[in-house]
């Protein structure tokens, strides 16, 4: 039951990414609130409903974007799946993990996007993509990296404390 | 005897100086005297009294300050409070302003019918370009309906949910308008793009186009109703080997400010599809 928590946290991200932040871009970029969530919270320890958190997200994004629903889902999944690996090897070093993981993350789901939007058949050059959209998103995320990591450690200490040794 | 002559002598002589120094001190003789003993008191008095009145002041500077901070705090509320009247009155100025220039465009209009919708958010990919809206099907609103402002062409509704609306941009990478240019007449292809500028093309090599000539919808395809203005050109790329010249158009829309738009709902658009042939058709 405590993967439902995902539905208001990120329904409320969402509202703010596509009334506020969306009309704040760098060149033509945006940061990805719901993305940078579903990453930090995959890196969190302790936490097992990371794949819900990117199914839930995906869902969400795909029903408010004109993007083919599929687009979100398998970027966001593709996202926590990246994340968990980095939670696996650089557990040491979380913060890395989480700049890594929103690196990557934000750059696979672009050319997710940029490959869907391209199949069906609309204009993307992509060296102008990459550096209109791509660069500046990733930059703005990985300027709100730290802070999302950071919240959703707290929350993540909320739902999932931690166990006492006697 | 002697002793108690010699005392009274003494009191009368002591009596008579007294006497002597007061009238000469009435009489004004002892002022310079006076200043030079009596001035060192007074500086010091004066020295002492200033510090006293500043210590006194200091004690009693805290119960002052309080208050002070206290008024200034109250003053701040009410400056704050004032402030925020002020914005939701230019706010409800600039919504009066955009809904007064809307009614005026429905007047010029008045084939048409409209519902006016606020912009609440845009598609939260920074790869296309929707907006949207907060009117959707309870409002009367269908896929398909073109969507203006005042000063011209928006857009259309690409989806509807009951209270929702999403609406395609003209400036989207994937939207295509059929337009017609003006003074020339001159039939052509309004594309957007990644950055949201307007790119025309399929303009016949041998129509005359020039800086200023405006853009507006054919209605050719039935997409869009005729003759709603989407804007001018800002310059022309002509090249002998190209089969089209191309054009970049400057909108009269501000698509990064808008904030109310209206829907044109008697309008449907027609789908030609089945009319297009196919290299498999008979």
């Amino acid at each position: 039951m405590r993967v439902l928590i995902a539905i208001p946290i990120l329904s409320i991200l969402l509202v703010i990414q596509s009334a506020i932040l969306s009309r704040i871009p760098l060149l033509n970029g945006t940061s990805d609130l719901v993305l940078l969530a579903v990453i930090a919270w995959a890196l969190q320890k302790r936490v097992q409903t990371a794949w819900y958190w990117g199914i839930i997200g995906g869902l969400l994004v795909g029903y408010v974007s004109a993007l083919p629903l599929g687009v979100p889902l398998v970027g966001y999944l593709l996202a926590v799946g990246l994340a968990l690996i980095l939670r696996q090897r650089v557990w040491q070093v979380p913060i890395l993990a989480m700049f890594v993981a929103t690196f990557f993350g934000t750059i696979l789901y672009h050319l997710i996007s940029l490959v869907a939007l391209r199949v069906i058949g609309v204009p993307m050059p992509i060296i102008e993509t990459l550096n209109l959209i791509t660069l500046p998103s990733v930059l703005l995320n990985l300027l709100l990296a730290i802070p999302f990591y950071f919240l959703l450690g707290d929350l993540a200490k909320l739902l999932y404390p931690e166990e006492l040794e006697t | 005897m002697r002793n108690i002559n010699s005392r009274s002598f003494q009191t009368v002589v002591l009596a008579f100086i007294i006497i002597g120094v007061i009238v000469l001190a009435l009489a004004g003789y002892l002022s310079p005297f006076t200043r030079l003993v009596v001035n060192p008191f007074v500086a010091a008095q004066t020295w002492l009294s200033v510090r006293f009145q500043t210590l006194q002041s200091y004690m009693n500077a805290p119960q002052d300050t309080v208050r002070l901070r206290q008024k200034n705090l109250e003053l701040e509320a009410e400056v704050s409070q004032l402030q925020s009247e002020i914005i939701d009155l230019k706010q409800q100025l600039s919504e009066t302003r955009i809904l007064s220039a809307l009614v005026d465009f429905a007047r010029v209009n008045p084939d048409n019918r409209y519902v006016a919708a606020a912009v609440i958010g845009r598609d939260p990919s920074p790869f296309i370009k929707y907006v949207v809206i907060n009117r959707g099907s309870d409002d009367g609103l269908r896929r398909g309906m073109p969507v203006v402002t005042q000063q011209g062409l928006v857009g259309r509704v690409a989806a509807v949910t009951s209270g929702a609306g999403r609406v395609e941009l003209i400036t989207n990478p994937a939207s295509s308008v059929n337009v017609r240019l003006e003074p020339s007449a001159a039939q052509a292809v309004l594309n957007g793009s990644l950055t949201g500028d307007l790119a025309l093309g399929m303009i016949p090599q041998t129509t005359s186009v020039k800086t200023g000539d405006l853009v507006l919808t054919s209605g050719l395809g039935g997409n869009y109703p005729p003759n709603i203005l989407i804007g001018q050109i800002i310059s022309v790329r002509s090249q002998e080997t190209d089969l089209f010249q191309q054009a970049a158009v400057q909108p009269v829309v501000d698509f990064n400010q808008l904030q109310i738009v209206l829907i044109i709902t008697n309008f449907r658009p027609v789908d030609i599809g089945p009319l297009i042939p196919t290299p498999n058709a008979p």
